[in-house]
């Protein structure tokens, strides 16, 4: 494969130039510093780009300039892709996403790139003050999701999208809408359930803590008694018809369908504790069980809530897949082109693709040449050529010359859509979290509730004046709160104290995954490596570096990124007549001299010498060939480059177990090579897998029952990191891979998969201590409350110490907090 | 102690206030998002010293 070094300069390519540190001037917007050609020395306020110009004069002319006192780091450099945004105002897309509110208004929600803190927040609610018509804006920062009510008479939708771009939050239409509403009932139907539950529960065991010191003091007046009785009675009541409604709800819907539900022993403790308590109230007789009762509804419906919560956020994450996914397209109408939504694009249309821009359907090339990025979806690091009659797939990325495409699947049935309903799919076929403490506190309610009333039964039989007490005393030391605490508690230390170290742990199975090793699948670009290319080796005369960097300043192109990079705070004269070709290279004057820089054939067409021969090939890298006045004076070979810490990782990952292994999407002999760095066998890297391919192989481990970790960072991974028992995604990685993981890394490097991996094992330890160590209690609690050793006072004051010794055994556990096992330095 | 039977219903009368207070919030959306809104009051807002006419 040859260097595709081609550009194509545009107004977006203009705003995204200004990354040469040679200049000490700083942006008045972004703060980065001006590039010395772009700086005008009469102007007191100085410009990276053309997107910060413009985000300056909107907020100021505004009266927002307040803005910029406000944030707290520096914005990024504004690159508004200056799209007109002409597809939000087709019928298909207002259909699809539009509201219609009543009072004539339009509401739409839409996902904003690189919102992310309070200026931000800021600014967006301030949209209606640059932009009349506007009536609301508001941002759900957790989410990036602005919801927008205009006024259609007074303006567009396209309009707000453009004015959202000037201040460099590219919008996208999110399509969960229509689903919003209906969740967001449900979410705050299950607050105000868990609201009357609590209020319920507790004012119950205040009746309760009543009675209990009443029998410790040899009994409560009797009407007194009789009357807390009927108002715990009075309390239940509506907490099993109305929160509580829930469990027996899906009980009865188990006893229909012959299966067995969670909520089966939860139901049947609930039914006969309000039973047995309300015999025990009419017949005046016996204990109520009534703040057991509520409590558990209370308790059982916080879990519940959590677990939604979860849920959510993954059905969540993946709408935003599909946000991400390219929602317009600039169709071609014989000399006019047009905007559509990308849901509009039937087979057979002709589309424009610009260079940057992402193709929005699967296709034919029918016209023109040009570099495309599939690193999203295949892993490919290379920008791979294509030419007419070259397929082309929804999610690339075009990177250097327009392209014209003739559509052959779109939407659903495109490849990156196949590829996303796979995710979705994994996600939905992976077995609800169970949370363990709910399972264990159904059972043990209703074994307490047995043992009460064997104990009961057992001392009537025998001493009937204890018999009341024992069976008291039982259910109180059987708490079940130390049990239920267990593994929670521990899960939400190790979850909190990983989140410092910059490890997301999404939810507490993970960590049991991961305590103990097992299949380690990692992802090459971007994983193992830096998923960038970078300049490896060049043999190039130091005075042509300016006459290089001139060329390639205000270039997109990885190329050109990398050259910059690399060759930072070398001074640049001005380049004129640039001249960038499609799948070859860049030419133009320096200073008089004439400059070209690309592939070696594209060089070699305009050069007539060289200035020594031959130059060395690196096999796997990408070489780039430089001429200064017809004379080919050197080359730089470009590569993507292992992180630091990748070997170390993987050396101290394997010592602890783990079985790693590569799938990549790129060469074999690419992988092959990044497999030998790492010390890892030949037989452990695969090249050229598919992100289908990719997913069968996490799936054929799954069904043979192996544990499988995937770590990765990209589209082309995702449904495997969503198939995988625990999915992880690394820094830098795509929306798609963050959103199914179960954890994300935020620190750069494989090293906190070492630290994930021990904290893993250590929670899982303390874990272990602490259900063993309430069991242990338990026991010996019912023991002695059977045997009429203790008394309610003294089992009313050992309920608490289990639950603390379980809160301080969790806190003092040290799940995540020790440094980083040494030998990963 | 008989004041009991005063205060309990009078207790139960001050949770049903708060129970029924918290769940018409929550039906309002008021714990929708527990994000946002805290960044949202930092900045002191200032009126705009130029109202807006023409933005474009």
């Amino acid at each position: 494969m040859s260097a595709t070094l081609a550009e194509r300069t545009s107004a977006a390519e203009e705003a995204a130039l200004g990354t040469v540190p040679s200049a000490s001037v700083a942006c008045a917007h972004c703060a980065l510093p001006v590039p010395a050609a772009l700086v005008v020395a009469e102007d007191a306020t100085q410009f990276c780009c053309g997107g910060c110009r413009a985000a300056y004069d909107v907020l100021h002319r505004a009266g927002l300039a307040q803005y910029y006192a406000l944030r707290q780091q520096r914005a990024q450099a504004v690159r508004p892709s200056w799209r007109s945004y002409e597809e939000f105002a087709h019928p298909a897309f207002e259909t699809q996403y539009v509201r219609e509110l009543p009072g004539g208004l339009r509401q739409v929600e839409l996902y904003l790139e690189g919102v992310h803190c309070a200026a931000c927040v800021w600014l967006v609610e301030r949209v209606p003050l640059v932009l009349p018509g506007v009536v609301r804006a508001e941002l759900d920062i957790r989410r990036s999701l602005a919801a927008i009510e205009w006024d259609p008479t007074s303006t567009t939708l396209p309009a707000i999208a453009q004015t959202l771009d000037t201040l460099g939050y590219h919008p996208h239409a999110f399509r969960g809408v229509k689903r919003e509403a209906l969740r967001r009932q449900e979410d705050r139907a299950a607050l105000a359930r868990i609201g009357v539950a609590g209020a319920i529960a507790i004012n119950v065991m205040l009746a309760a803590l009543a009675m209990y010191s009443g029998w410790l003091q040899d009994g409560m007046d009797a009407t007194l008694e009789r009357y807390f009785r009927w108002v715990s009675l009075a309390l239940t009541v509506p907490a099993l018809a109305g929160p509580g409604r829930v469990f027996f709800r899906s009980a009865i819907a188990a006893l229909r369908t012959r299966t067995l539900h969670l909520d089966l022993p939860i139901a049947i403790a609930l039914g006969a504790g309000f039973a047995r308590g309300t015999i025990n109230t009419l017949t005046d007789s016996g204990p109520v069980y009534f703040d057991g009762v509520t409590m558990l509804i209370f308790l059982l419906l916080i879990g519940r809530y959590l677990q939604l919560r979860g849920q959510r956020m993954a059905a969540d994450a993946s709408e935003l897949l599909y946000s991400l996914t390219p929602n317009a397209a600039t169709v071609v109408h014989g000399e006019r082109l047009q905007e559509v939504p990308a849901a509009a694009l039937t087979p057979g249309m002709t589309l424009h693709v610009r260079p940057g821009d992402t193709v929005p359907a699967d296709g034919v090339v029918v016209e023109g040449a040009s570099s495309i990025d599939s690193a999203l979806l295949t892993g490919e690091s290379r920008p791979e050529g294509v030419v007419p009659g070259s397929a082309v797939f929804a999610g690339t990325i075009n990177v250097s010359a327009p392209l014209r495409v003739r559509v052959e699947r779109s939407g659903e049935e495109s490849r990156v859509a196949r590829l996303l309903r796979q995710v979705e799919e994994s996600a939905r076929r992976r077995a609800p979290i169970v949370l363990l403490a709910n399972r264990l506190a159904g059972w043990f309610v209703a074994l307490a509730l047995v043992l009460a009333m064997t104990t009961f039964i057992i001392w009537s039989l025998r001493e009937p004046s204890a018999a009341l007490d024992n069976a008291i005393a039982l259910l109180i030391v059987t708490c079940p709160c130390a049990l239920a605490m267990a593994t929670p508690l521990a899960v939400t230390v190790a979850v909190g104290r990983a989140a410092r170290r910059g490890i997301f742990i999404r939810g507490g199975d993970v960590i049991e995954s991961l305590a103990k090793p097992g299949e380690l699948i990692l992802d090459k670009t971007g994983t193992i490596t830096e998923g960038k290319l970078a300049l490896i080796s060049s043999d190039l005369p130091e005075w042509a570096r300016p006459l290089v960097l001139s060329l390639e300043r205000d270039s997109r192109h990885p190329v050109a990124e990398a050259f910059r990079r690399a060759w930072c705070g070398v001074t640049v004269p001005n380049a004129l007549r640039v001249e960038h070709v499609a799948g070859g290279g860049i030419a133009g004057t320096v200073g008089g001299r004439q400059v070209v820089v690309g592939s070696p054939d594209f060089v070699a067409a305009r050069a007539h010498a060289r200035s020594h021969d031959p130059f060395v090939t690196v096999p796997d890298l990408t070489p780039v060939h430089v001429a200064v006045d017809g004379v080919t004076v050197g080359y730089a070979s470009f590569g993507d480059l292992l992180r630091e810490d990748s070997a170390a990782a993987v050396d101290a990952l394997r010592e602890r177990g783990w079985h790693v292994r590569i799938l990549s999407g790129d060469v074999a002999s690419v992988v092959a090579r990044v497999a030998h760095a790492l010390r890892l066998p030949p037989n452990a890297a695969s090249g050229v897998v598919s992100p289908e391919a990719k997913l069968r192989e996490v799936e054929g481990l799954r069904v043979a029952r192996r544990r499988v970790v995937m770590v990765g960072d990209g589209v082309n991974d995702a449904a495997a990191i969503a198939a995988a028992s625990v999915g992880i995604a690394v820094h830098g990685g795509a929306e798609a891979s963050l959103a199914t993981a179960d954890v994300y890394l935020t620190r750069p490097g494989l090293t906190p998969l070492i630290e994930l991996s021990d904290g893993a094992a250590r929670t899982m330890w303390i874990i272990r201590r602490n259900i063993l160590f309430s069991l242990a209690y338990n026991v010996v609690g019912v023991t002695l409350a059977m045997t009429g050793t203790i008394n309610p006072l003294v089992a009313a004051i050992m309920m608490p110490l289990s639950s603390i010794t379980v809160l301080l055994g969790s806190w003092y556990g040290h799940s995540f907090d020790r440094a980083p096992a040494q030998s990963a330095a | 102690m008989s004041v009991f039977y005063l205060v309990v219903p009078l207790a139960l009368i001050l949770v049903f206030a708060a129970v029924a207070a918290f769940v018409w919030a929550a039906r309002k959306g008021q714990f929708d998002d527990l994000e946002t809104p805290a960044l949202r009051v930092v900045p002191d807002d200032e009126a705009p010293a130029d109202p807006p006419t023409s933005p474009e």
